[in-house]
């Protein structure tokens, strides 16, 4: 199995993608960071105990008056700006995995029913897809969370209502084509049960082009979540992902006080940028009609 | 085109009762307004009257036919905080908004489509592989992070440009516009800058791969085959056929940058409907944000429609049906 | 009596190859032929046979990864494959015209097609809006598109595809160039109107006094248009010489395959002759004649060494160890 993947073009056309191979470290770095992120620190950010207001706005180590215990400083409760960060990391890549997961499932099933059976439903549900598709989904998120209130289960729910269309397209189109093919007409006529014919003949010869959307997904949703949160209707204050550390290193950016908020964004940056980068070869890879 | 026009128009009203509906329903199921309106120490008779009063009481399909009738009136309810009908806030945001959009916009399309048109034409080139990275970075970034770093080196560091406000405004046909004064301009140019470049990024790529597909097309090579420079042929015949799947693409982010608009107009303190929106969904003022969602409904109903428009003018194939 | 014309182009030992990933594709591997002023010159081969990559090298449009490695083309005694960018802007469209395979994509779809037409006249000529305008309608008209005037505001697609490619010969022809080069400019057309474009196209070469290459590979075509033939194989001639004597008597055993595989209108019972195999894949040629695979002829030399051209008799060459002797069909 692992040879036959080394011996794939797959990797060899990795191997010789520069930007492949850096979105695909910058990957692996923060999956070892969202795994092992409490080992990595000596303070539990959210501990209020192991906090000390003496150590309150420290700027990074670097830096005169900078303390070696905070490598970027801390923020106004003496936090270190490295172990909020790395805690931020956690819950951003969980909403962005977590919601990409729901949308996924929920939308590949609409897609499937949809492009299936076709009718009533199908027309329905396309003529939704429609008109959310007009808008923003940023704009739709943010009345979401307006209505629901702030908790990292709203965001998942917003994000998943916002993400769920692109999957029930692409899968409805490629069901379309594909439940017209010979082979399905076959089963249907040799008595298969629909759920049969839709898991063993159709589903298999969809997914190729969602492994894309999907992972690229993942990182509109950290960058809408991170949105969400700096505007205050996104996750609480009480479990701050890395767009609430930014929002609450807003107030003292004025002040010259720049760390609390510049390494939030340089890590979100540098985590929406590895999963762009690997995408975007995944979509030269899995796609050839477009390269 | 007199039967296209039509056509299109009753889809646009359907559209836009389909939103009248979801933004109703939404609003039914959260929140309770009538707190908004009363006193803190009110007694359950003044809850029960205030309630009375905006109609709360009603059944749900009676108060959206109140809702739809009030509205096709042009009354679009009072603002609980303002107390000033929530149409004429809107409207009076309604330029600040348009004018960073519309900037950022242009922005946008001066530098994303020369930069696009190279790569897409040179697509091999170590510049074109730096400009599709920078691209790429660009849709990586959170706009509200990027607006905060303009402002701390811009406004905090350097002083160059104000870090928040409209500046000076002229009024002309009875709104204030920031764009016709130099101080005014000071001021437009960090939020614009702030708004266009995931926009930039985006139309970048999209020239690019339209470029890239029109490359291959047999009438680029007659084209030169008839002693057409490169630069020409390029731009004359390359552009505008590579410019269809980016004027779509102009539709969707117009709407984008709008939506966008709310979180960097509360950065720079940009008083536009962005700003006017977060501080409505903060203090609960329903019909404040119904109708920015009718307007922002109507306006990308109309967008769409204008695009559709354009299409025809540039592509003689392409005719309303 | 070729010899006492006036040389128009000389190709001398022409060679374009395709540097890709998977290997360099010789496309044009030592092409040399000479164009008379006011001769037709078909340039033949299979699909794949670098034949249309003969002409692009000559106009300059050979883009990456593809390559003038060596060589010369001498037009009118100026070296093109040296030829600055900047010049070969003035030779394009002016000096040498190109007409493509297919009409449907060879016009711009967004522009009208008086407004191409204008495009070369701006380029290559002096006249005012007026002149030009005049001289489009004439041409047109020449071409057979009647009520030329309204039609210069039409758009490629409110055309045939057999009225289009009148257009591009038309755009062709208009800053009345030297050479036509005409990459199979009837493939692409309906059966039934590739004889009147190629009556046209004849017609129009003639009366201008200009020289052309037709690229094709239907040896049926060029039998009516040539005066001279060409035949190329895995970017390699492999014979030429006058039409008729080419066509009559082949020399090499893939000419004389080509002519076997033409229908015979007059001979209905005969079965075609094909050639067996298929052109090799050109990024591994085998070591000796790259036909021998593929050649009734074959013996142990053709695996040895490569044919070099030599002349049959005066006028006529072939590349083979083994020629056809005297009337091989």
């Amino acid at each position: 199995m692992m040879t036959a993947f080394f011996a794939s073009e797959f990797f060899a056309n990795w191997r010789r993608n520069g930007s492949a191979i850096a979105g695909s470290v910058i990957l692996v770095i923060f999956a070892v960071i969202v795994v092992f992120g409490p080992w990595l620190v000596w303070q539990d950010p959210y501990d209020v105990a192991g906090l000390d207001l003496m150590d309150s706005y420290k700027p990074p180590a670097w830096l005169p008056g900078g303390d070696p215990r905070f490598p970027l400083g801390t923020d106004g409760q003496g936090r270190d700006v490295l172990a909020a960060i790395i805690y931020g990391t956690r819950i951003s890549v969980l909403i962005g995995v977590s919601a990409m997961i729901c949308s996924l499932v929920i939308g590949t099933f609409v897609g499937l029913v949809a492009g299936y059976f076709r009718g009533r439903l199908d027309g329905l549900i396309m003529r939704i897809a429609d008109i959310q598709l007009s808008f923003p989904s940023m704009l739709i998120a943010l009345f979401l969370m307006s209505a629901f209130g702030t908790g990292i289960d709203k965001v998942l729910i917003a994000l998943t209502a916002v993400g769920w269309v692109v999957y029930a397209r692409t899968v409805r189109g490629q069901t379309l084509s594909e439940s017209g093919r010979e082979y399905v007409q076959a089963a249907r006529v040799a008595g298969l049960r629909n759920a049969k014919i839709i898991r063993r003949h159709i589903l298999p010869n969809v997914t190729t082009p969602l492994i894309v959307v999907a992972t690229v997904q993942v990182g509109t949703f950290i960058l809408i979540e991170a949105s969400l949160s700096f505007l205050g209707v996104g996750v609480p204050i009480t479990q701050p992902s890395l767009g609430l550390l930014i929002k609450n290193g807003f107030d003292v950016l004025f002040s010259g006080l720049w760390w609390v908020s510049v390494f939030p964004g340089l890590f979100i940056m540098a985590l929406v940028f590895g999963i762009n980068l690997f995408g975007d070869f995944l979509r030269d890879e899995l796609n050839p009609r477009l390269k | 085109m007199l039967g296209y026009t039509i056509k299109r128009l009753i889809q646009m009203v359907v559209v836009l009762w389909a939103v009248s509906v979801i933004v109703f329903l939404m609003m039914s199921f959260t929140g309770d307004p009538v707190f908004m309106v009363v006193p803190i120490d009110a007694t359950d008779a003044e809850i029960a009257q205030a309630r009375r009063i905006l109609g709360l009481d009603r059944s749900l399909p009676e108060q959206y036919f109140i809702f739809v009738q009030n509205m096709l009136q042009g009354d679009f309810g009072r603002s609980y905080v303002f107390r000033e009908p929530a149409l004429d806030l809107i409207l009076e945001r309604l330029p600040a908004t348009l004018e960073i959009v519309l900037v950022a916009m242009a922005m946008s399309a001066i530098v994303a489509i020369p930069l696009g048109v190279y790569a897409g034409a040179n697509p091999g080139r170590f510049s074109s592989r730096t400009i599709m990275s920078g691209s790429l970075l660009g849709i990586s970034l959170p706009s509200f992070w990027v607006g905060m770093m303009l402002i701390f080196l811009f406004a905090v560091k350097w002083r160059i440009f104000p870090s928040s406000g409209r500046g000076d405004t002229v009024e002309i046909l009875g709104t204030r516009w920031s764009i016709f004064t130099a101080d005014g301009w000071t001021h437009v140019i960090l939020p614009s800058l702030t708004l266009s470049l995931a926009t930039m990024a985006i139309i970048l790529r999209i020239t690019r791969a339209g470029m890239m597909e029109v490359m291959r097309q047999d009438y680029m090579k007659f084209a030169r085959a008839k002693g057409v420079s490169r630069r020409n042929v390029l731009y004359r015949h390359g552009l505008r056929n590579a410019l269809i799947p980016v004027v779509t693409i102009f539709g969707l982010q117009l709407g984008d940058l709008i939506a966008f608009a709310t979180i960097t107009e509360t950065i720079f303190a940009w008083p536009g409907l962005g700003k006017l929106l977060i501080d409505s969904i903060y203090r609960a003022d329903r019909p404040v944000i119904v109708v920015y969602l009718m307007l922002v409904a109507l306006i990308f109903v109309v967008i769409n429609f204008l695009v559709d428009i354009v299409y025809t003018l540039i592509d003689p194939r392409i005719t309303v049906k | 009596m070729k010899d006492m014309t006036e040389t128009l182009l000389r190709v001398d030992d022409l060679r374009t190859h395709f540097h890709t990933f998977a290997g360099t594709v010789k496309a044009v591997d030592g092409v040399s032929f000479s164009l008379a002023k006011g001769e037709i010159m078909g340039l033949v081969g299979e699909s794949g046979g670098g034949k249309s990559v003969v002409g692009f090298s000559i106009l300059g449009l050979i883009d990456s990864p593809g390559r003038i490695e060596s060589g010369q083309i001498l037009f009118d005694g100026e070296d093109l494959a040296k030829a600055s960018e900047d010049r070969m802007h003035k030779i394009r469209g002016k000096e040498i015209a190109m007409i493509f395979q297919d009409p449907m994509t060879s016009l711009n779809p967004l522009h009208p097609i008086g407004r191409q037409m204008d495009e070369m006249l701006r380029l290559h000529t002096d006249l005012d809006a007026r002149g030009r305008r005049a001289r489009c309608i004439r041409m047109l008209e020449d071409v057979g598109i009647s009520q030329a005037e309204d039609r210069l505001d039409s758009y490629p697609h409110q055309f045939s595809g057999g009225m289009r490619q009148r257009v591009v010969i038309a755009i062709a022809m208009l800053a009345e160039p030297r050479l036509i080069v005409a990459d199979e400019p009837t493939t692409a057309l309906d059966v039934t109107i590739q004889a009147q474009i190629l009556k046209l196209i004849r017609r129009q070469v003639r009366e201008h006094g200009a020289s052309m290459i037709l690229v094709t590979h239907d040896l049926a075509v060029v039998a009516e248009m040539a005066d001279h033939i060409t035949v190329l194989y895995c970017g390699k001639v492999v014979e030429r010489g006058p039409t008729r004597q080419v066509i009559d008597d082949p020399r090499h055993p893939y000419t004389a395959g080509l002519i076997a595989s033409i229908p015979d209108p007059s001979d209905r019972k005969h079965r075609l002759d094909q050639i067996p195999g298929a052109v090799p894949d050109i990024r591994k040629l085998p070591r000796g004649c790259n036909f021998r695979d593929r050649c009734p002829r074959a013996q142990a030399l053709c695996a040895e060494r490569e044919p070099d051209l030599e002349t049959q008799e005066p006028g006529r060459s072939a590349a083979c160890h083994f020629p056809v002797e005297g009337g091989g069909t």
